[in-house]
């Protein structure tokens, strides 16, 4: 039998393309601070405590160590890090939940990219024998993705285009984006390529930035909140490292998570997706089974606002906060990882009704 | 002529691969293999310290030891990161504390890695200063290393201020101040 866990605080920073003055506890404090605050609770009050961050960012070692500082970790707390985006902190917040080891959960992901350059620092998650040793970088490889798609006729520029306007537009709403743009699909396409087939506008910004989720099981969710965000369903699933054996018009994974999530149950309202180049948007919807009638990315999207090991997270909040406010009955959330969309993890969230 | 490669050394059943098809690598039956190679790789990265080691730093250029406050706790962390490491707070309040203080911690170090041509062997230290609740990691020298004791007085050896930099290596060393032992009540939560 498993256990309803529901979202019950958000907070986000917003997604700047260079912090500079502050560290990384010092950027992530605030957003602890608020999203205890929102609901009155304190770090005693939370039972199991799980961060999402990688130490090649910033390219300081362990700082989710020195990070939790910032948290108040004393009296000791149980708590776990995940080398990945805070959205599998939160799958592993949640199946902590479903274990009854605890009630409620602090989950926070965060990420400061602009110490470093990102596409290369990318590059090193890449198989080391066959494929890191060449410094592919990430938007190198979306361009591959890119091309192979627009090679199996499944999609086209104009339609890459027409995501990043209508994100790019949709983000002038969210006062978090780094970058919001009023600017036409036609406009877009008379740009030149970046790294063809992409633009510049194919691409999400660098950011930096953090989010963090309370999440909260059962009665002690409605104690907290009168607006409950619960998950309904959460799955996450891997395709093969090696990029030459995977067909990347397709996201296998994608769809067989959304599977086991429940996606396809019931209509779905919204969803954000965990896109950080446009054509990467069209194979997840396939995927996803999203057809024309779902909002898609109302945020902005990674595409307006990109903090790496937090976007995925930020994915879960945009939908959680739209379904909490009423906005959104039945709203999906997608997090990746890897490079071209090699790991997926699919969230559908609901309020009571 | 080449080893087989043995796949698994688990019992069948347990883990198992299906037959493969080598004929494509058969050819390679004379071809010395590959054991290992090496794919150097390095990153750069551009690090700044945040608002608190900033103005640890900025006063470090001026020959002051600044720490900050928990308003919770009320301990002095010398440099602060920026939080209190026990109340997940920000530290504001900025304490200057002074140049001499108390080994809490010391060991003898007897391999030469630190480039500065100190003699070997030496102490390091940690060292608490007067009116901080955490120490700070420096040296000790004008002193034999085997009178480096826990509860020793040191003071400051700072560099001619017009060397002073926003670096902890205003510093060079520690040295003995002369002091009767601190009383290890004062030092009694760090060792």
């Amino acid at each position: 039998m498993m256990r309803d866990v529901a979202v019950v605080s958000t907070a986000q920073t917003p997604h700047a393309r260079r912090v500079e003055d502050r560290n990384e506890v010092e950027m992530l404090m605030p957003v602890l601070e608020a999203v205890k605050g929102a609901i009155g609770v304190t770090q005693e009050d939370l039972d199991f405590t799980c961060s999402g961050s990688t130490d090649y960012l910033a390219g300081q070692g362990f700082s989710f160590v020195t990070i939790l500082d910032g948290v108040g970790p004393y009296p000791p707390i149980v708590e776990s890090h995940v080398e990945m985006d805070g959205a599998w902190a939160l799958y592993e917040a949640w199946v902590k939940i479903q274990t009854g080891a605890a009630d409620t959960a602090l989950v926070y992901g965060y990420g400061k990219s602009s110490p470093g350059d990102l596409p290369r620092v990318l590059s090193r998650q890449l198989d080391p024998y066959y494929t890191a040793p060449l410094w592919p970088d990430s938007v190198g490889l979306a361009a591959l993705q890119g091309r192979a798609l627009l090679d199996s006729g499944k999609a086209t520029e104009a339609e890459f285009a027409a995501v990043a306007s209508r994100s790019r537009a949709s983000a002038q709403a969210n006062p978090n984006a780094t970058i919001s743009l009023d600017t036409t699909a036609e406009q877009i396409l008379a740009e030149p390529y970046l790294v063809s087939p992409l633009r510049k506008d194919d691409c999400a910004p660098i950011s930096d930035g953090a989010a963090a989720v309370i999440l909260a099981a059962d009665d002690r969710a409605r104690e907290l909140t009168d607006s409950p965000a619960w998950i309904r369903g959460i799955d996450h699933r891997i395709d093969v490292h090696g990029l030459g054996q995977r067909d990347l018009t397709d996201s296998p994974s994608t769809r067989l998570a959304a599977e086991k999530a429940g996606v396809a149950d019931a209509p779905v309202d919204m969803a954000e997706l965990h896109a950080c180049f446009s054509p990467q948007e069209l194979i997840l919807r396939e995927a996803l089974g999203l057809g024309d009638d779902v909002d898609i990315n109302p945020s902005g999207g990674p595409l307006s606002a990109n903090t790496v090991m937090a976007a995925g997270l930020v994915r879960v909040i945009e939908a959680a906060d739209r379904v909490a406010s009423g906005d959104a009955g039945r709203a999906v959330a997608h997090a990746t990882s890897g490079p071209c969309l090699q790991q997926n993890l699919v969230c559908v969230i609901e309020g009571d009704d | 002529m080449t080893e087989p490669i043995e796949v698994s050394a688990m019992p069948d059943g347990l883990w198992s691969q299906p037959a493969v098809d080598t004929a494509a690598i058969d050819v390679l039956g004379g071809v010395e293999p590959v054991r290992s190679i090496r794919t150097p790789a390095s990153l750069t990265y551009r690090y700044t310290p945040g608002l608190s080691q900033s103005r640890f730093l900025n006063a470090m250029a001026e020959g002051k030891i600044l720490g900050e406050r928990c308003p919770q706790c009320g301990k002095v962390y010398v440099p602060s990161r920026g939080a209190c490491p026990v109340d997940g707070v920000p530290t504001t309040e900025p304490v200057e504390v002074a140049d001499r203080g108390t080994v809490v911690s010391y060991c003898i170090v007897n391999v030469e890695f630190t480039g500065r041509g100190f003699d070997i062997p030496y102490a390091s230290a940690l060292v608490l200063p007067d009116g901080g609740d955490i120490p700070l990691f420096g040296l000790i020298q004008e002193t034999s290393h085997e009178d480096v004791h826990v509860g020793m007085r040191v003071e400051a050896k700072w560099k001619p201020p017009e060397e002073w930099e926003k670096s902890l290596e205003n510093i060079e060393w520690w040295r003995p101040s002369g002091e009767p032992d601190a009383d290890p009540e004062t030092y009694r939560e760090l060792v």
